[in-house]
């Protein structure tokens, strides 16, 4: 007669958060009141729900995921620091050294493009090497480029202020920005997906698509001097930005690595590196997880832009042509989810599907402000 | 099924059309870039407006119909395996199943069977007993059935989706106009005399439409464009504009669009009173009120205008109305004046790399001068002197087609930011009398004593002077090409340009001189814009008219741009959005799994089985550890 007595019970996420996990959301939750006790009277509700709720938010994931909880934090003590070294004046980027070569938001951003740079080839040489310790070096170099994006972030968030009270607003709202925007959350999403499927082989294919996204930052910077930071258009002053945009890159970075993956399934399928990759029905799982977040993020995306649009545009839905892209898109990937969730489809149709979809995407994101004019007129080429 | 797939992409497609082709252009646009033959044949396949065609609802109506299909035909179905436990699985169907396995068992069934059921529970799964015949006992578990519940949703929503949306559609209008009852309007004509049949009344359900106020009217309709023409929006209120501002930021960007607007209507006490902007719309008996663009309302223009033709320095006033026509002169050579445009604002980048900020150049305006035979040369004026290079000018940019782009005339500003230098200039330079007294200075600055010499080196001059007066630079070249022979006319070339830039600073001196001021410096800013002078001189021979305007002052009249939308379909769309995001969560993240566990007394046996309705990796791992689980359970 066994005696022993199993717990396999199930538990709630609050019954298994250690002290350090009560820690840090009392910590985010002390700089949402602190935020609030100092800047209240500058924000409408809708601000106030979103800093408390952003508080409530990364509480959560970052004890789902406790890297990200590392990585909040790490972007918070660099972000205050930076800030603290500015004294209140914008010439002290270009003064001080930390500034300087750091933590100012250009400097930052651009270690961002060197580490991401460094991490591809890195994570490449650990798939030619098929070593666990490069790969883990890679995972830290990306890591490292998404702590400093977003301190860069962080940092031109201020600077905006700096600049004059009214121009001051969330990084999110021109080209230059949402392309930083859109390889810090594809590499979150990669780095998510790295540590759940515990497989590093994946990161060179992903980085690739981060790693056009730096080129295109690299670009417009020098040869457009695209990343100054300007003024809002009436149109976008509205708090609808801070939710709109970011839900829209979370489809649009995950899409992107659905589409990264698929290109790795294709090659394993014709056993090009495939015993250097996960399994196909691994690859294939990411791939279809990465589609689903994409696909349910998108669709907020799409629902906020039209409430939004109801708000400053007069009606929700005005065929403009970004909106009308944002459907294609939508449709696609609805095609996509229906083929292999009630029809059961697998392999290679759909990965090459993942794949067009990319090139879909891509327009809706990026083609329609290159040849297509609208509404959405806020980053032409 | 493959219907569902096909409906999205022919949809997909079909929706692309509408973006690469430019929608609700005005109709000219799209004969002069198809041809008359291929702009009718789009026409009538509706491309302008592809998404109001009556094709492309068909697709939508294809898509809310097979939709509505799936819903009918899996719902009852989906409402069973979401209540179902399925506990009459037999014993010989589970033990076919791919994922199960069996264990034997010592403890008493009572003991297996409370032990399995609490485990069941603390995985999260809800569970039924069924006792089987032979005195098995049969539990049947699920977990995660909402799900089912998420195919109902995301297919509902994407019916109450296309409700709202035909809801607030034009679809009514559509009916109505097919069968004759109503027309759009397609005459530019004023509003009072737009015809009933083109008239919407206030009982129309759903309208998007606009209105034009200027500041201080007020208005009770509004206007829905309709392909090339329109209809009139009949409102239950008026509207009044009291004001209207641009707040600028300090670069010269805007910064805000505010309309403060007075609602009248009989069913008010009292007027109300309400500032709109963008993303602030004003909501008023069901009819939202947004800032939409403005325009001018009729801007008050005060210009100089100088006559370039006289004799002399010749310059009179003008004053003009945005939108309003003036004339100027008289008899045959009368000129109507058509003053288009005021902007007060300008943001543009002179910088001459082109990477600098841009920043406001200050107001500007556009006016046509049309002569009498009907021919109409635009014209642009800037306000205020613009820095370009480095250096300040006045800029006026003519074209003679709108398709043109303009070509700009720079006149440098002098000392004092001020045209009168130029134009003083100028008028020395054409003066016969100024003209002498130029070539005596030049004259008795040249080494020769001779007075022969001198008296022939005056001529020249004048001469030289002369011809640049009737006619720039050209006329020069061509005098020089008919008296030099043409191996020594670059040095003949030469040799009149360093003339006519001394004859220019001689000039520039004598009106120096006659209002008392001392002489020009000679340094390179004063050298460059007699350089500049001289090439705004030649540049006016094709300025295309003599008059030159300047906009002397001006007073601001807007009139703000509001867009008047009524959309009942609104709530149902943000419904329809709300069950599509819960249907989409539930189908992606509830993982629907069942259990059967089969407790065997007399064989001292649980036979275990699991199913999911998706077969993936998230399962398997599920599977396998449940397996480990009950074996360290049951052992």
């Amino acid at each position: 007669m066994n005696t022993q007595t199993y717990d396999f019970k199930q538990k709630a996420i609050w019954q298994t958060l250690r002290v350090q996990d009560w820690l840090y959301a009392l910590v985010l939750m002390a700089g949402a009141v602190f935020a609030y006790s100092r800047y209240s009277q500058y924000m409408d509700a809708y601000e106030l729900g979103f800093l408390f709720g952003a508080a409530a938010t990364f509480s959560y994931l970052g004890w789902r995921w406790k890297g990200l909880a590392k990585l909040v934090i790490g972007i918070a003590v660099l972000s205050l620091f930076a800030i603290n070294l500015y004294h209140g004046s914008q010439a002290r980027a270009g003064e001080s050294f930390f500034l300087k070569y750091l933590i100012s938001s250009q400097s930052a951003v651009m270690w961002m493009n060197v580490l991401f740079i460094l991490a591809m080839l890195t994570y490449w040489f650990a798939l030619f090497k098929r070593s666990e310790f490069i790969g883990r070096v890679a995972s830290a170099l990306t890591w490292a480029a998404v702590l400093f994006g977003f301190v860069g972030l962080m940092v031109r968030w201020y600077e905006s202020y700096l600049i004059a009270p009214d121009v001051g607003h969330i990084p999110i709202s021109n080209l230059y920005e949402v392309f930083i925007l859109f390889c810090l959350i594809t590499a979150l999403l990669y780095l998510h997906y790295e540590s759940k499927f515990n497989t590093k082989q994946l990161g060179g294919f992903v980085l690739l698509i981060i790693n056009a996204g730096v080129g295109f930052i690299l670009w417009y910077r020098f040869d457009r001097g695209a990343d100054a930071i300007q003024p809002l258009v009436p149109a976008l002053q509205s708090y609808w930005m801070k939710i709109h945009v970011p839900a829209n890159f979370i489809g649009y970075g995950s899409f992107s690595l659905a589409a990264m993956v698929a290109a790795a399934y294709l090659l394993a399928k014709r056993g090009i590196l495939a015993t250097r990759l996960p399994s196909l029905d691994v690859l294939d799982d990411v791939m279809y997880k990465a589609i689903a977040v994409g696909f349910a993020f998108f669709t907020i995306a799409t629902i906020l832009g039209a409430m939004w649009a109801a708000e400053a545009w007069g009606g929700y839905w005005s065929w403009d042509p970004k909106e009308t892209w944002a459907l294609i898109v939508w449709l696609n990937y609805a095609a996509w989810l229906h083929l292999r969730m009630v029809k059961g489809l697998r392999g290679p149709v759909l990965a090459w599907w993942a794949l067009v979809g990319l090139i879909v995407t891509t327009f809706a994101f990026l083609g329609v402000n290159m040849f297509l004019s609208g509404l959405h007129s806020y980053g032409e080429l | 099924m493959r219907f569902a797939v096909s409906m999205l992409s022919v949809l997909g497609i079909a929706s692309i059309i509408g973006t690469v082709l430019k929608q609700n252009e005005p109709y000219e646009n799209y004969i002069i870039k198809f041809g008359q033959f291929w702009f009718e044949a789009f026409e009538k396949l509706g491309l302008y407006d592809v998404y109001h065609a009556a094709w492309f609802l068909l697709i939508l109506l294809f898509l809310v119909i097979s939709t509505s299909l799936c819903i009918y035909r899996n719902t009852p179905l989906m409402l069973k395996e979401w209540k179902t436990y399925k506990e009459h699985a037999a014993e010989k169907s589970l033990r076919a199943f791919s994922h199960q396995a069996s264990y034997s068992v010592q403890a008493p069934a009572e003991q297996v069977q409370t032990k399995l059921a609490d485990y069941l529970g603390g995985q999260g799964f809800t569970y039924k007993l069924k006792p089987q015949d032979n005195g098995d006992v049969l539990i049947a578990a699920k977990a995660g059935t909402h799900q089912r519940l998420g195919y109902i949703f995301t297919h509902a929503a994407i019916v109450i989706i296309c409700f709202g949306g035909i809801l607030d559609g034009n679809l009514p209008f559509k009916i109505q106009e097919m069968l004759g009852h109503k027309k759009i309007e397609v005459l530019d004509i004023p509003e009072s005399q737009v015809p009933a049949v083109s008239r919407l009344g206030i009982s129309n359900p759903s309208f998007r439409a606009n209105m034009t106020l200027p500041e201080g009217v007020s208005d009770d309709v509004a206007f829905v464009r309709v392909r090339d023409g329109y209809l009139v929006q009949e409102l239950p209120f008026r509207v009044a504009l009291k004001d209207f501002r641009i707040e600028h930021y300090a670069t010269g960007q805007p910064k805000s669009f505010e309309s403060d607007i007075v609602i009248t209507d009989p069913e008010l006490a009292a007027p109300l009173e309400k500032t709109i902007s963008v993303n602030h719309p004003l909501i008023y008996r069901g009819i939202a009120i947004y800032q939409s663009d403005f325009q001018d309302g009729g801007s008050e223009l005060k210009f100089k205008v100088w006559d370039l033709a006289a004799n002399k320095l010749l310059s009179g006033h003008i004053d003009g109305v945005v939108a309003k026509k003036g004339t100027l002169g008289t008899g045959d050579q009368a000129l109507a004046v058509e003053f288009n445009e005021f902007r007060k604002f300008n943001i543009m980048n002179l910088s001459p790399d082109g990477k600098g900020k841009p920043r406001n150049v200050g107001p500007n305006t556009t006016y046509k001068l049309r002569d009498q035979s009907g021919q109409a040369r635009e014209y642009v004026t800037y306000m205020q002197p613009l820095k370009l290079d480095g250096k300040t000018y006045f800029v006026s940019g003519m074209r003679e087609t709108v398709q043109e782009d303009f070509r700009y005339l720079r006149i440098p500003a002098d000392e004092d930011f001020s045209i009168d230098g130029f134009m003083q200039l100028r008028q020395a330079m054409r003066d016969p009398a100024k003209q002498l007294e130029i070539a005596r200075h030049l004259s008795k600055q040249s080494p020769t004593a001779d007075p022969k010499l001198q008296q022939q080196f005056e001529q020249s001059v004048q001469r030289l002077l002369s011809t640049f007066a009737s006619g720039g630079f050209t006329q020069l070249s061509q005098v020089i090409e008919k008296a030099v022979p043409e191996a020594e006319r670059q040095k003949a070339a030469d040799t009149y340009f360093k003339l006519l830039n001394a004859s220019a600073l001689e000039a520039y001196n004598l009106n120096l001189a006659a209002q008392g001021k001392p002489a020009m410096a000679l340094n390179p800013q004063t050298l460059a814009f007699l350089q500049d002078a001289l090439n705004a001189m030649n540049d006016l021979f094709y300025y295309g008219t003599p008059y030159y305007f300047q906009l002397d002052d001006f007073k601001h009249k807007e009139a703000s741009g509001l867009q008047l939308t009524k959309s009942p379909g609104q709530k149902w769309v943000y419904l329809g959005s709300a069950l599509l995001v819960l249907g989409i969560f539930s189908m992606f993240y509830i993982r629907e799994r069942r259990v059967w566990l089969l407790i065997k007394a007399n064989t001292q046996e649980v036979l275990f089985a699991m199913s999911s309705n998706r077969k993936n990796l998230d399962f398997d791992q599920e599977f396998d550890r449940t397996q480990q689980q009950l074996g360290q359970l049951l052992s």
